[in-house]
């Protein structure tokens, strides 16, 4: 499938490629006319993450490094650490950064850092502490940090290319691109359909870090937070016998692994590690909107999770032969 | 309890008069406030004061009517105090004082003006709003004059900016009607502040308002706004009275 490389002017006129789940049937849409799709009763859970301007180009010791951070706790981050070079060289083709003890010196325009730890399963994952904090931080952040991007795109994206329309808090290194395809018109007509709208926020992470180590054990474990509105309406959606539909698999993964822990649905906060697969018994998501991606990535064994790889394949070899876009600013699918 | 108790709140022109009275009596009130201004000196002093009394209030450096703060300064806010519930617009820019006529008014101020009283709210709440909408609960303040609704002689790009300030607000209301997000302007009175003096140097400061006065009565406002409200357009010291 051929990548898009640029975003769209217009988000909604994206494609979108219904899926039935059980039928493997196929339906070719436009992304506006998701609310069409949509029943009076059904619910549409987003991912509310902003996403961080998470790529800093700077130095180590002296040496030229990129750092993309993942996610914080209590003041540390972690982090990846690539070699001199930026984004439009793919990831598995970039040279190798320094290798960086605890206490190697980082710095980034007016940010600095102390490397803590070298962690787990590769040399180029850090927990690294910055020397600035609150609000000196975030401004120093948003000035010299650049949004995560892939050699696949044409130019360099700004901030706000990669903000849904209902972005807040920035917890996201990339974005949760699934709902790129929503905008207030969309959201408004589905809502006028009697489709409920609610929000999650989940720390989607790096995709893809060209270390096959580490990509091989991504997604890392990402921090959520499921508000008490949001666990009421997924119970008020299923009492009325309304379908729960993950806007992106950041839902899927807060959703169900809040299930698998408590049982039940609980507002509050957590951390994800949960793998979904062929196999996965979905506890509380009934369908997915999503990006388009290749079947080689982790991406779609998640999908296996709604629909079975023989229909999948089917689907995908058809977006393929229609034209469809992959990536973040591609096309997008509906399991349902 | 205050509704804004542990919520986040985001003022702009928060170094000076009723952005400041805001920003401090939110912060005492139990909010998560970030305050924003170009120069932050003294704002953060007050901050540091606030956060060692146990509140939480932060200062972010920025120019609200720089396009390209929006997205910084709504990322930063929210990685600090979480997602944002009461966005308030007080940043405001008379534009050359002495004030003159419009005859003598340089098209640059004017645009000037309107960069920082009307595009800047219109890109801020276009970069805050959408997560209120997914949450089903916000509140938008436009801070306005009554110069948007009398034409005075030298006020023409002021009152010009917040007459469109307050139609923006209304047609945010319209829009976001049943959704949970609330928009308001509300016109403070005349204030004894820095930007009176600019404007009126010869009015008696004992005939103004004290801005922590109509900050007081703002927020015992919005403490109970009602959906209902939303789209209306107030005048502070008739608003607050039971």
């Amino acid at each position: 499938m051929i990548a898009a490389s640029w975003p769209r002017s217009q988000r909604t006129s994206a494609r979108l490629l219904r899926i039935d789940r059980a039928s493997g049937a196929i339906e070719h849409h436009g992304a506006d006319e998701l609310p069409l799709l949509l029943r009076r009763g059904d619910l549409l859970v987003v991912n509310d993450a902003a996403t961080l301007p998470a790529s800093l180009a700077g130095s180590a010791e002296g040496v030229p490094i990129e750092l993309r951070l993942m996610d914080e706790e209590a003041g540390v981050w972690r982090a990846v650490v690539f070699g001199a070079g930026s984004w439009r060289t793919p990831t598995e083709r970039r040279p190798p950064p320094p290798a960086l003890a605890p206490g190697a010196r980082l710095s980034f325009g007016g940010l600095s850092a102390r490397v803590e730890a070298v962690l787990a399963p590769s040399a180029r994952l850090l927990s690294v502490r910055f020397e600035q904090s609150d609000a000196t931080f975030w401004t120093e952040l948003y000035r010299v940090g650049k949004p995560v991007q892939y050699s696949y795109l044409s130019g360099d994206l700004r901030l706000w290319h990669v903000q849904n329309a209902y972005a807040a808090r920035p917890w996201a290194v990339e974005a949760p691109s699934a709902g790129f395809v929503l905008n207030a018109d969309s959201l408004g007509r589905a809502r006028q359909r009697g489709v409920e709208i609610a929000a999650l926020t989940h720390a989607a992470g790096l995709s893809s870090t060209g270390d096959e180590t580490l990509d091989a054990a991504l997604p890392l474990r990402e921090r959520f937070e499921i508000p008490a509105s949001t666990v009421a309406a997924v119970a008020h959606a299923r009492a009325r016998g309304g379908r729960i539909i993950a806007v992106g698999t950041s839902v899927v993964r807060a959703l169900e692994t809040r299930a698998l822990e408590h049982g039940s649905l609980r507002p509050g906060p957590g951390r994800s590690e949960l793998r979904i697969g062929p196999g996965f018994e979905l506890r509380v998501v009934d369908g997915l909107l999503s990006g388009m991606h290749d079947p080689t990535v982790s991406h779609y064994a998640l999908l296996q999770a709604f629909a079975s790889r023989a229909h999948l394949d089917a689907a995908h070899s058809a977006a393929v032969k229609a034209g469809y876009l992959e990536h973040e600013f591609g096309d997008v699918c509906l399991l349902l | 309890m205050s509704r804004f108790s542990q919520r986040g709140v985001l003022i702009t022109g928060a170094s000076r008069g009723l952005g400041r009275a805001l920003f401090e009596q939110l912060a005492r009130s139990g909010a998560r406030v970030v305050g924003v201004a170009r120069r932050t000196d003294d704002l953060e002093r007050a901050a540091q004061a606030l956060r060692a009394e146990g509140f939480e209030a932060h200062a972010l450096a920025a120019d609200a009517g720089d396009i390209d703060a929006i997205y910084p300064l709504a990322g930063a806010s929210q990685a600090l105090v979480g997602p944002i519930e009461l966005l308030v617009h007080a940043a405001s820019t008379l534009g050359p004082t002495p004030l003159g006529p419009l005859l003598d008014l340089p098209c640059e101020e004017f645009s000037r003006v309107l960069q920082l009283n009307l595009l800047g709210p219109f890109r801020l709440t276009r970069a805050i709003v959408g997560g209120m909408l997914v949450r089903g609960s916000g509140i938008v303040v436009s801070i306005s004059s009554d110069a948007a609704v009398n034409a005075y002689p030298h006020w023409g790009a002021y009152g010009a900016s917040k007459a469109a300030l307050d139609h923006l607000s209304r047609t945010w209301a319209a829009e976001l009607r049943g959704t949970g997000v609330s928009a308001i302007s509300i016109d403070p009175g005349e204030m004894d502040t820095d930007m009176h003096r600019d404007a009126l140097p010869d009015s008696d400061p004992a005939t103004l308002a004290r801005p922590v006065d109509v900050a007081r009565q703002i927020i015992a406002g919005l403490e109970r706004l009602t959906p209902g409200e939303s789209g209306s357009r107030v005048i502070a010291a008739d608003w607050s009275a039971p």
